[in-house]
């Protein structure tokens, strides 16, 4: 996905890759990451849960309206309390 | 959480060992308009397929490089898990696509006016490519054009 990311930005889209991985994440630099402490197979936290999902993607939509960020951007989700 | 030690032993040596590409120089395509008016597309590597698309395939040498067009109005508790990876669990996928395919999160997002729009066509990869020149030169180009023609903002990319 990171090499897809960087390919989309050449082309004047703004993108972010979610990534489950950290170290792989330092080493292959996408543009925008948000890091997201979840399982592999979980990238939106957990299935059938619309407001959790809904905030890894706010997470997620905030790196891009975020003026002050430079790439390579890493940002580490803070999942919220599991028992919400 | 998602971290090396969670795979066997081989798997996590080769992925200790793998020559990751670095992307350098980074590019970076800051946004140009506000969300709300911003045209959003959904990418994943999750190996999701429509009801009347060819599943990816495993058995090809370094990866599929393929990807498949998925609809805007598609459903997604349609799209099946062609991915074959046993190194994570596809319980989760399998339950609510939207996990790695948040069409439905997005359109909630346009109807709350978060975003502007949902692009008309989002794509689906197959993970797990370990030679990815292909995808680099002969896949990603085209596929990304196809979002820059539509008029594409903002992409959402997914793992698994």
């Amino acid at each position: 996905m990171c090499l897809v990311a960087a390919e989309l930005e050449r082309q004047g889209i703004s993108t972010v890759a979610l990534q489950l991985l950290r170290r792989v994440t330092e080493k292959v630099r996408p543009p925008r990451a948000l890091y997201v402490p979840f399982d592999h197979g979980y990238p939106l936290d957990a299935p059938n849960a619309p407001r959790r999902q809904h905030a890894v993607i706010e997470a997620a939509l905030k790196m891009l309206e975020e003026p002050n960020l430079q790439p390579p951007a890493i940002v580490d989700y803070q999942p919220e309390n599991k028992n919400n | 959480m998602g971290d090396l030690n969670e795979f066997p032993l081989k798997y996590k040596l080769f992925l200790k060992a793998y020559p990751w590409r670095r992307i350098d120089p980074v590019p970076w395509a800051p946004l140009k308009k506000p969300l709300k008016d911003s045209r959003a597309a959904v990418i994943s590597s999750a190996g999701l397929v429509g009801t009347d698309q060819e599943p990816f395939d495993d058995s090809i040498r370094g990866g599929d490089f393929s990807f498949r067009e998925i609809p805007a109005d598609a459903d997604v508790y349609t799209l099946t898990d062609t991915h074959r990876s046993d190194l994570y669990d596809h319980s989760g996928l399998r339950q609510d696509p939207n996990l790695a395919f948040p069409l439905d999160r997005l359109r909630e997002l346009v109807r709350k006016g978060r975003i502007g729009s949902l692009n008309r066509r989002h794509l689906s990869f197959m993970g797990s490519i370990t030679a990815p020149g292909r995808l680099i030169k002969k896949t990603a180009p085209p596929a990304v054009r196809k979002l820059v023609e539509d008029g594409v903002d903002i992409a959402l990319l997914l793992p698994v």
